[in-house]
């Protein structure tokens, strides 16, 4: 069944229209033309706010119809252009693919529409710039943005007697440990940090962003053998891990209730401190969860403190894929979803993301910002040092490599770390080429 | 071929008739074969010797795909190791359950009926709702299993969180899902003549006896058909280990094979290579060699099959 499956998606591969590379400026042409969007949201209240503003683009373009299909996966997405049924623009929650769908032409290139509409590229942040594009190519524009920080639980800080949210790296370990409770027989009550990676947000990308890590060298190889930044994350990670206990902190994660829940264990005061993404304020109201919390920006390492106040950004991301009907008005709706101040700050505020211009941003309009939790995020992510993990042509596989490596790490069987980084480098390489 | 000329030329005329006209009536069905199997096996096949990414035109590059999964991939071989895990242990766990069951149900005088609707329930479940349910019934803190375990004592694992029970606690959901398997067995059971046990019996043959040599040779060609199909879905096991591990991290982000790899199977790799990964010809290489193994395995159960004589067996003690 496999083999047939895998065979007939690819079969149907061979039919994918071909691609332009032209600007399609069709600027003078009022012919009233219906195109399709596919965007991943799904929940009623995101799927009206979506719609709210394509009601402004309507106004704008009277002449353009959009028709919107909510709760649409990159699978689709890929098998729609793979069958020459892609639609005119696509939304999709996963940075990841950009690098594919750039070099792999899935998605047209941007780069001449932009230059034909005097698009003002500097109003979008480097770091969000590098995340939707690849290989010279602009095959993507941002569509919000998250970004990551430090959520602490003022009341159980005060009862620790700490007065403010760490740092660096090294308070964060101290206070994670004045912050932790035992139960009687030796079990985590309440954990003053999570560091047990794949728990929550606490993946290795959150991480070594305070040490500024890099994981691609300029031509797209892999770095992590070679930038310190991942060894002295690791260490640092796996000290805190021995201090709890491997075993312990593995019960504790088996039994934190799902994130996206309102038993979320940051919600409820059994987790103290946690790295996450701007989207959990909304989510604390929302569950009506009684924690006393405060933002910050994700403590530096000791030996990085200008990193301190950024943080990492990842984000939506909206193209025109290969194949569509109307790539003119699709360029004028991506246009607008990306850089009007009041489509992105409108739907900002909707959804409780982080705009993705620096106009949107500074916006008097943008609610978010007043409130001083949700700012925390809206500060790191103008930070000139925030940063991404970088697109690459096999969909970010040197993640997934990683993830694999820090699991067998964090559980003690990688003796070596440095030969364990190498031997990443070169997993990440030999698929990589597998590509090309 | 010395008949041939004998033939009437209007006899011939007929049959080559005939023939035309059976390939006729067959044709929708070869048309359709030849669309979606053979198509799709060779292109298959053929991708399996490029870079494919799907999107792009596909360049030929030998037999690298087939180099990298021998050396390179990083977690190939504990998929492969995961899928051998789960051909070994958990079908033959399914089928000795299902036998089980079905052996008990189709002795019960009382109440048989509400038994089989029970034993047969779960498998009316949909494969992702059914796994959704089953993790959180082992939710090592909330979960009532453990805590039932508790009331007797016993220090429940974490399951689905554990490398080490994950894949045991897949297979305890798949004996809970044997229901169409036990159905099968239940029905072959209820065929074997009553006679022969009459007869084993006057012999002298104890319950084990009448079991190994009056029971098993009449039902082995459903013990084959069990093993048979239990052997390929478990080579094809995909879903419930995704939303396994899916839901016992509780996060969207969940590692693939979560925890450690442990349930991370060969399919699943297959699929992140070609869907997640855009190496869609190296996924066409991992899918022939999950055919072959398939085609392999099928054959040697047959082979083996064959080669067992229920009439001999049932002569020889008694």
């Amino acid at each position: 069944m496999t083999l047939v499956a895998a065979g007939v998606l690819v079969a149907t591969a061979c039919s994918a229209g071909g691609g332009t590379t032209q600007a399609n400026t069709g600027a003078n042409d009022t012919t009233p033309v219906t195109i399709t969007f596919w965007h991943g949201f799904s929940s009623p209240h995101e799927i009206a706010s979506v719609d709210a503003v394509l009601a402004k683009f309507h106004q704008k373009y009277p002449y353009i119809t959009v028709k919107s299909v909510p709760g649409q996966t990159d699978d689709k997405v890929n098998q729609a252009i793979r069958g020459g049924t892609a639609p005119d623009v696509d939304a999709s929650f996963n940075a990841n693919n950009v690098g594919g769908w750039c070099s792999s032409g899935a998605f047209e290139d941007l780069t001449a529409d932009i230059a034909a509409d005097h698009v003002d590229m500097s109003q979008i942040p480097k770091a969000v710039q590098s995340y939707t594009a690849f290989g010279g190519k602009r095959c993507t524009m941002p569509w919000l943005a998250d970004t990551f920080g430090l959520y602490y639980n003022k009341k159980l800080f005060a009862a620790a007697g700490i007065t403010s949210p760490p740092k660096t790296m090294t308070e964060l370990a101290a206070d994670a440990k004045k912050l932790t409770t035992f139960n009687a027989d030796g079990s985590i009550k309440t954990a003053g940090f999570m560091p047990y990676l794949g728990a929550y947000q606490m993946l290795t990308e959150h991480l070594v962003t305070s040490w500024g890590g890099s994981w691609l060298k300029a031509d797209g190889t892999s770095n992590v053998g070679a930038d310190p930044a991942f060894a002295a994350a690791m260490t640092w990670q796996k000290n805190l891990v021995d201090w709890f206990g491997e075993a312990k902190l593995a019960k504790f994660k088996a039994g934190m209730p799902d994130e996206f829940s309102a038993q979320n264990s940051f919600e409820t005061g059994n987790l103290a401190m946690m790295v996450d993404g701007e989207w959990r304020t909304a989510f604390i109201k929302n569950d009506k969860s009684t924690v006393d919390y405060a933002t910050a920006p994700m403590p530096a390492a000791d030996t990085k403190p200008q990193l301190y106040g950024s943080g990492y950004v990842g984000g939506n991301v909206i193209g025109i894929p290969r194949g569509a009907k109307h790539p003119d008005a699709a360029w004028k709706l991506v246009k607008f979803l990306t850089t009007d101040t009041d489509a992105v700050t409108s739907l900002a505020d909707a959804i409780g993301n982080v705009p993705t211009t620096l106009a949107a941003l500074d916006s008097p309009s943008l609610t978010l910002s007043k409130d001083p939790q949700f700012a925390t995020f809206l500060e790191v992510f103008k930070n000139p040092l925030t940063s991404t993990t970088p697109a690459s042509a096999d969909g970010g596989a040197y993640l997934t490599n990683y993830g694999l490596f820090a699991t067998k790490w964090q559980t003690g069987q990688i003796a070596d770390l440095q030969a364990g980084l190498k031997a990443v480098d070169k997993q990440n390489n030999a698929a990589l080429s597998l590509g090309q | 071929m010395t008949t041939l000329p004998l033939v009437a030329p209007a006899l011939r005329t007929r049959r080559r008739r005939n023939r035309l006209r059976v390939l006729l009536y067959l044709s929708p069905g070869l048309v359709g074969f030849a669309v979606f199997l053979i198509y799709p096996l060779a292109m298959t096949v053929w991708l399996s010797f490029t870079n494919s990414n799907m999107f792009s035109p596909a360049q030929f590059v030998g037999l690298r795909n087939y180099r990298f999964m021998l050396d390179s991939d990083p977690q190939l071989w504990q998929a492969v190791r995961n899928t051998g895990w789960l051909v070994v242990i958990m079908v033959p766990a399914q089928v000795l359950f299902a036998l089980g069951v079905a052996m008990v149900t189709a002795r019960l005088k009382a109440g048989a009926g509400l038994f089989r609707t029970l034993f047969y329930l779960p498998a009316l479940a949909p494969p992702v709702a059914a796994t959704v349910a089953f993790v959180c019934l082992f939710n090592p803190a909330s979960g009532p299993v453990n805590h039932l375990l508790g009331l007797f004592g016993i220090q429940g694992p974490l399951w689905f969180d554990s490398p080490t029970w994950s894949k045991p606690a897949l297979t305890l959901l798949s004996l809970w899902g044997s229901g169409t398997v036990m159905v099968i067995f239940l029905a072959a059971l209820l065929d074997v003549p009553a006679e022969q046990y009459e007869a084993a019996e006057l012999d002298g043959a104890n319950p084990w006896q009448r079991f190994r040599y009056v029971t098993l040779p009449a039902i082995s060609p459903v013990v084959l058909f069990a093993s048979v199909t239990g052997v390929i879905a478990a080579l094809q096991y995909f879903t419930q280990a995704v939303v396994a591990a899916n839901v016992a991290n509780g996060s969207i982000q969940a590692a693939p094979g979560y925890p450690d790899g442990s349930t991370m199977t060969f399919p699943e790799e297959l699929y992140t290579a070609g869907f997640n990964q855009f190496h869609a010809g190296y996924a066409c290489a991992m899918a022939v060699v999950l055919f072959v193994v398939a085609m392999a395995c099928t054959l040697v159960l047959l082979r083996r099959a064959s080669g067992y004589d229920p009439q001999h067996t049932q002569e020889s003690p008694l």
